[in-house]
């Protein structure tokens, strides 16, 4: 008997999916475990294992479709079957998600006038869409001359006509563009008349970290603790290792096995808010905070405090690595017992980070830089420091163990040895 | 200065070569008794003698071979191929023996020697002994390649590569060996690896080398008559490849057509395409332009003949396009 192929969540915070593409077309046979599609689900892209068996009778979520968890992507049964009452079910079950697409795709073209014939409007739609979803106008075509001028002079190539074959917009078109730059663009329409708000659709990844970072900073009652590490153990310790290491260990790596190791001797901090009890936990997993262009992700490294420092570096790599292409499994990038985010390349000084759930604490660390200070004999004297600021969830750290904790890490920081202590 | 053809420059050059270092010999089909195919090496017999001079079988992979072995032991032979289309006959002692010995013997051995000779299409030739083979050489890690067009470039390359100690195929054409142009009565040589801007304009970077030279510069002749100022980039030497120069012009241009009279794929022209596309893309205001000939052996017909290759018009037409004149 023919029964129908739901939507299942791929990764634990998964909501919605859209699906790639399908390896299986209609009419194939499909046993069970076989790959029947894959699925951009909000953090990665995941292959959808048949866990029934049958003729794939009919596809209802085309490629490119995202379909909530439980919608009906698919029939599955004896060939010549009557799926007619399935799909009908089907159109009812899945009709919230309608009116959604609709509304999306009105909100992505606001200025479109109502007389537009349906389908222009639909391209028209389609057409924002995909400029949105690449963030910057990628579509427009555009010699690769056009485009770094237009970026040099702050130009949104996207309101340059282009005089060139197909519409390419070509060194001429930038260099006679009047228009404003596309800063003004996003100053908000009083500022400039030039400039026309842009609504960008929210992507599945862009909902999740919205979700889960307000989830976060609502719930949790947050505190920050802020001190200066001076950097110059650390840097030496860095330097020394690499002299003798084959792959030279990243900094990050540095910092993962200097917070484990604190960690490690403040179990406390390890641990997450689980509304009737506290869940200290056994493993020190640590997730660092990797900008992805269009989100972000946290990439963990497990076990940290039973590791190496070159294990570390060398799964850190790879998991970047893999972030960077989206291929990481959900269990590479869920559950971080304590997070850190690095915004030091960014030239920040410092500043306070959202608690990544499940853990309750979560380290910003700024840039290093040459600082005067005054040392232990009252001389000014420059010394690298760095910016760290814990921020904590007071449901679970309080004060002064969230003080101790970062003491600690302050002390492991500047003296390396200490991690032997 | 004296106005005389390529033949007789070229034709200096050994002349001068061979006075100045007696290990310089000179080997091929007719060079001695005949004074040449080409005439490029008259009067040399009558000068130098046997074995300077040496006049071989019709069996090219033999005498290249011979060659080969002569500069391995320290001799400096200038083989004349009557064409490149026969010098197909002698690629395995080019390709596996002159261009691999000094790596094989880990720099034990040099092979200090000249492969010469008319390549491309010259008129009413047809297939087999119209075509333009530089890409096979120019292939070929080991072998040094260079092109001339005119009388002065041709006499300073061939001084230059008789005296280098690599292998080096220099690529003639049989119909411009007459072409005419200014050469100093002193001694000079130009160096491998260094093109010659032999125009210089603002708007469009031609590219080219060997006989579609002067048919480039015609070209920017008539893209001046529609107010476009073109630069033609010569380049000469094709390995080792003056990338420099190409760039430079780019960086000026933003806009490049390359012509090349052989084929168009996998050709010495798609490479130069393909290091413009990369190494200047954002300086490019425009797709890079390719003008080869047509991707079908040479018709005999001469109209079609003339049609296959590349021609003024089709450089011009290439230019509006990158111009985003048309």
């Amino acid at each position: 008997m023919a029964e129908k192929v739901l939507m299942t969540a791929l990764s634990p915070t998964m909501e919605e999916g859209t699906i790639v593409s399908w390896n299986k077309k209609e009419g194939d046979s499909v046993a069970a475990g076989d790959l029947l599609c894959e699925v951009e689900t909000d953090k990665a892209t995941m292959d959808y294992e048949s866990t029934q068996e049958g003729v794939l009778l009919r596809i209802v979520k085309a490629e490119g479709t995202s379909s909530r968890v439980g919608d009906t992507i698919a029939i599955l049964g004896e060939q010549g079957e009557d799926i007619d009452s399935l799909l009908q079910e089907s159109a009812d079950g899945s009709q919230p998600s309608g009116p959604e697409g609709e509304s999306a795709a009105e909100a992505a073209a606001p200025e479109a006038p109502e007389a537009v014939a349906p389908e222009a409007h639909e391209a028209a739609a389609r057409s924002r869409d995909s400029a949105g979803a690449q963030g910057d106008g990628a579509r427009v075509k555009a010699s690769p001359l056009a485009r770094k001028i237009a970026s040099e002079r702050g130009i949104d190539l996207s309101r340059v006509s282009g005089s060139g074959p197909a519409g390419r917009v070509v060194k001429a078109d930038v260099e006679g563009f009047t228009g404003a730059p596309a800063e003004a663009a996003t100053r908000g329409a009083a500022a400039s008349a030039a400039g026309e708000n842009v609504t960008v659709p929210v992507s599945g990844k862009r909902a999740v970290i919205a979700r889960r970072l307000a989830e976060s900073k609502f719930s949790a009652p947050h505190y920050y603790l802020k001190s200066s590490v001076r950097m110059d153990g650390a840097m030496q310790a860095r330097k020394d290792l690499n002299a003798e290491a084959s792959e030279k260990v990243g900094f990050n790596a540095f910092l993962m096995k200097f917070a484990a190791e604190a960690l490690r001797r403040h179990p406390q901090v390890n641990a997450s808010w689980q509304g009737d009890h506290i869940l200290q936990f056994g493993s020190v997993d640590i997730g660092l905070a990797v900008d992805l262009g269009n989100g972000l992700i946290t990439p963990i490294v497990r076990n940290c405090g039973n590791k190496g420092i070159v294990d570390i570096d060398a799964e850190l790599k790879d998991l970047v690595a893999r972030a960077g292409s989206g291929k990481l499994q959900p269990e590479e990038y869920t559950g971080a017992t304590f997070t850190i985010s690095n915004l030091g390349s960014f030239g920040i000084e410092e500043f306070t980070a959202i608690i990544n759930p499940p853990g309750s604490a979560i380290l910003a660390v700024g840039e290093i830089a040459k600082t005067p200070v005054v040392n232990d004999g009252d001389e000014l004297e420059i010394a690298q420091i760095m910016k760290m600021t814990l921020s904590c969830d007071h449901r679970v750290i309080d004060g002064a163990e969230g003080g101790r904790f970062l003491y600690e890490l302050k002390r492991i920081v500047e003296n390396p040895v200490r991690v032997l202590f | 200065m004296a106005e005389i053809s390529i033949r007789d420059a070229l034709n200096q050059a050994l002349d001068e070569e061979m006075a100045r270092d007696e290990r310089v010999f000179i080997l091929g089909e007719e060079v001695g008794e005949y004074n040449g195919a080409y005439k490029v090496t008259r009067g040399l017999l009558d000068k130098y003698g046997v074995p300077r001079v040496l006049d071989t079988p019709i069996a090219e992979l033999g005498f290249t071979g011979l060659a080969v072995g002569a500069a391995t032991v320290g001799l400096r032979p200038v083989v004349e191929w009557m064409t490149f289309n026969f010098s197909l006959l002698a690629l395995d002692q080019v390709i596996n023996n002159a261009a691999k010995m000094r790596h094989m013997s880990g720099g034990q051995l040099s092979v200090p020697i000249v492969f010469r000779g008319p390549n491309g299409p010259a008129e009413y030739l047809s297939s087999q002994h119209s075509q333009a083979l530089q890409s096979l050489y120019v292939h070929v890690p080991g072998l040094k390649v260079a092109a001339y067009a005119t009388p002065y470039d041709a006499k300073g390359l061939l001084k230059t590569a008789i005296r280098d100690d690599n292998p080096v195929v220099l690529l003639e054409s049989e119909l411009a060996y007459a072409w005419t142009g200014e050469v100093p009565d002193e001694e000079y040589t130009i160096p491998l690896g260094k093109a010659d801007v032999k125009r210089e304009g603002s708007e469009v970077t031609l590219i080219t080398y060997s006989k579609p030279v002067r048919m480039v510069m015609e070209a920017a002749s008539e893209l001046e008559k529609l107010g476009v100022d073109a630069e033609v980039v010569d380049l000469r030497s094709l390995r080792p490849l003056d990338e420099e120069a190409i760039y430079a012009s780019v960086r000026k241009t933003n806009r490049a057509v390359v012509v090349d009279e052989s084929w168009p794929v996998a050709s010495f022209g798609s490479h130069v395409a393909w290091l413009i596309s990369r190494n200047c893309f954002d300086m490019l205001d425009a797709q890079v332009e390719l003008v080869s000939s047509e991707d079908v052996p040479m018709p005999y017909n001469h109209t079609l003949e003339l049609a296959v290759q590349p021609s003024v018009e089709k450089i011009v037409a290439a230019a509006k396009r990158v111009l985003y004149m048309e």
